[in-house]
């Protein structure tokens, strides 16, 4: 099952690639919100096994959801899905 | 050009304040980080995305009409990392306006300045943490709002929701409405706790109505919940999988968890406006005259920012602000600034709700050793425990022995758990161990934004001393 609220109109969906992978999210949705619908929680490894980089509170505060989107370093709870991105680890 | 008034931060208060000093006459600019004005409680969904909406909605559509009708300058999506002028200005250099050096939304750094700046921060979640809080998949209660209201989006299929005040209960009836299961409620406050906040809470039979449909819900769904209980592990391999409560343990692939509020005082920290330590209003908060000056001449503060009062509170705080603005400017106004019986009525429910989402000083003492506290370096419990026998005795002191703090988030995740264990170690009040230091740059920023045209050749090198 989706974790996309039925009911909510949408822009048509397009694709981004993660870690080489594509997957389909939709527009202006947040980075941070498109890639836990895709089933990715763990955004990927920091130093320590124990603090890896995830989407944790989703404001902009905690810089735990440090992403590369076409190289560029940025918070993926802050940034806009827009088709074609190359999303990477930080 | 120098601007009248300048706003930092676009939420409830922020919106309302631009928009009355703009309507006032003064030139207006208001910068806000998000894509659009709103903050967190009437953040717009994005653009092409149309959902059921509800109060709250409303109420953020009309303060972001009255502010795009107003004409003040409004910069969303940008990232203000620099503070200057005002009392930043070194000693022996002329006056200087206030300054904010940001990052527009396209990347290109500008500067702004103002006679008089309102701080309108709004506030940051406070998750007291516990083993396994770094897991993926636990999130804030705040960060599980902006997923369901403003992104149309579960934050799991089988969720737990925890940790303390009416976010709680909201969170959990969204989940249910959008179609989600929720494995269980972990409220920090006992029924006692929520009883007592009655009073105050009938001053607004909406908000008590709201809260009454949202238990019904979980009731209907056969949700159990647990009151005066709180998480003690989350619980998986590479992501969550279980929450531990005690003995009992429920399957989940979301935790949702927050308890409180802490208002965001990062920039009038850096002003060096004085500040007082609040538990009713959330913690450290900006000293305000009774019409919202700080002590700094020309700053001011209003909405969570200057004390958890919530949304519904903030937008009157926020006109009052640029009216006392405009009034020092030397503008002359027509109409007084005026306090309704609503405003109050709101202010007194805020209040109960922000003391149920105060610090539980029970919950930090119950913190595992080897439990980490501040998320960016990695520094636990123990370390801190060890730092503060060592002879930390403020918060200060903390970040140099342990680095707890120093990390990109500035301690805005760690700091009120460090606080509450440090004072606990050295057996004083949190009060007594100050706050951090408030320095620029206010968030993480690319040196080469900082740096501008500045090049190695330019560092002016000074002539060697003679031998």
């Amino acid at each position: 099952m989706s974790l996309r609220i039925p009911n909510v109109a949408r822009p048509v969906p397009v694709t981004i690639t993660v870690a080489g992978v594509p997957i389909v999210a939709h527009p202006g949705e947040s980075l941070a919100a498109a890639l836990i619908a895709a089933g990715h929680w763990r955004f990927g490894e920091g130093e320590d096994p124990a603090r890896p980089r995830t989407a944790f509170c989703m404001t902009g505060v905690c810089q735990q959801c440090l992403l590369r989107v076409d190289g560029r370093l940025v918070q993926a709870c802050l940034t806009p899905v827009v088709a074609g991105q190359q999303v990477t680890a930080a | 050009m120098i601007f009248d008034v300048a706003v930092l931060g676009g939420g409830p208060a922020g919106m309302a304040a631009a928009t009355e000093a703009a309507r006032g006459g003064a030139r207006v600019v208001l910068l806000e980080e998000s894509p659009a004005p709103g903050g967190q409680v009437y953040r717009a969904p994005p653009a092409g995305f149309e959902m059921k909406p509800d109060r709250d909605r409303q109420e953020g559509d009309a303060l972001r009409a009255a502010l795009a009708a107003s004409g003040a300058d409004i910069r969303i999506g940008c990232r203000v990392w620099g503070l200057g002028g005002g009392p930043l200005v070194p000693e022996g250099q002329p006056d200087a306006s206030f300054s904010l050096s940001a990052l527009g939304s396209d990347g290109a750094p500008f500067t702004v300045q103002a006679r008089a700046l309102i701080l309108c921060c709004g506030t940051h979640e406070r998750i007291i943490p516990f083993p396994g809080w770094t897991l993926p998949g636990v999130i804030g209660l705040a960060a599980a709002t902006i997923l369901l209201k403003a992104q149309g989006m579960l934050p799991g299929q089988r969720v737990v929701v925890a940790g303390a005040g009416p976010l709680l209960y909201a969170v959990a009836a969204k989940i249910l409405a959008g179609g989600g299961s929720v494995a269980a409620v972990i409220d920090a406050a006992t029924s006692g706790e929520w009883l007592r906040a009655l009073p105050a809470l009938s001053a607004r039979p909406d908000l008590l109505a709201q809260g009454a449909v949202w238990r019904a819900r979980l009731l209907a769904a056969r949700v159990p919940v647990l009151a005066g209980a709180q998480v003690t592990a989350a619980e998986g391999d590479k992501v969550l999988s279980s929450v531990r409560v005690g003995n009992r343990v429920f399957q989940a692939d979301a935790l949702c968890i927050g308890h409180g509020l802490v208002p965001a005082t990062e920039a009038s920290r850096t002003y060096r406006a004085r500040h007082a330590h609040r538990p009713e209003d959330g913690g450290w908060v900006p000293v305000l005259d009774t019409a919202q000056r700080t002590s700094v001449p020309f700053l001011y503060a209003a909405g969570d920012g200057a004390g958890v009062r919530g949304a519904a509170a903030a937008p009157a705080a926020g006109r009052f602000a640029a009216h006392t603005a405009l009034h020092d400017l030397g503008f002359s106004l027509e109409h007084a600034s005026k306090e309704d019986a609503a405003l109050e009525r709101a202010r007194r429910t805020g209040a109960a709700m922000a003391r149920m989402m105060a610090l539980r000083p029970a919950m930090v003492a119950a913190i595992p050793a080897e439990t980490i506290i501040c998320r960016c370096e990695g520094v636990t419990r123990s370390e801190i425990e060890i730092a503060a026998a060592a002879g930390a005795n403020t918060i200060n002191q903390l970040k140099h022995f342990t680095r707890c703090g120093m990390g990109p988030c500035q301690g805005r995740m760690c700091g009120e758990a460090a606080g509450a264990l440090l004072a606990a170690a050295r057996g004083v009040g949190v009060a007594d161990l100050g706050f951090a230091t408030g320095r620029i740059p206010l968030r993480p920023v690319p040196m080469a934004s900082i740096l501008g045209d500045f090049d190695y050749a330019d560092i002016p090198v000074p002539a060697p001393a003679p031998i």
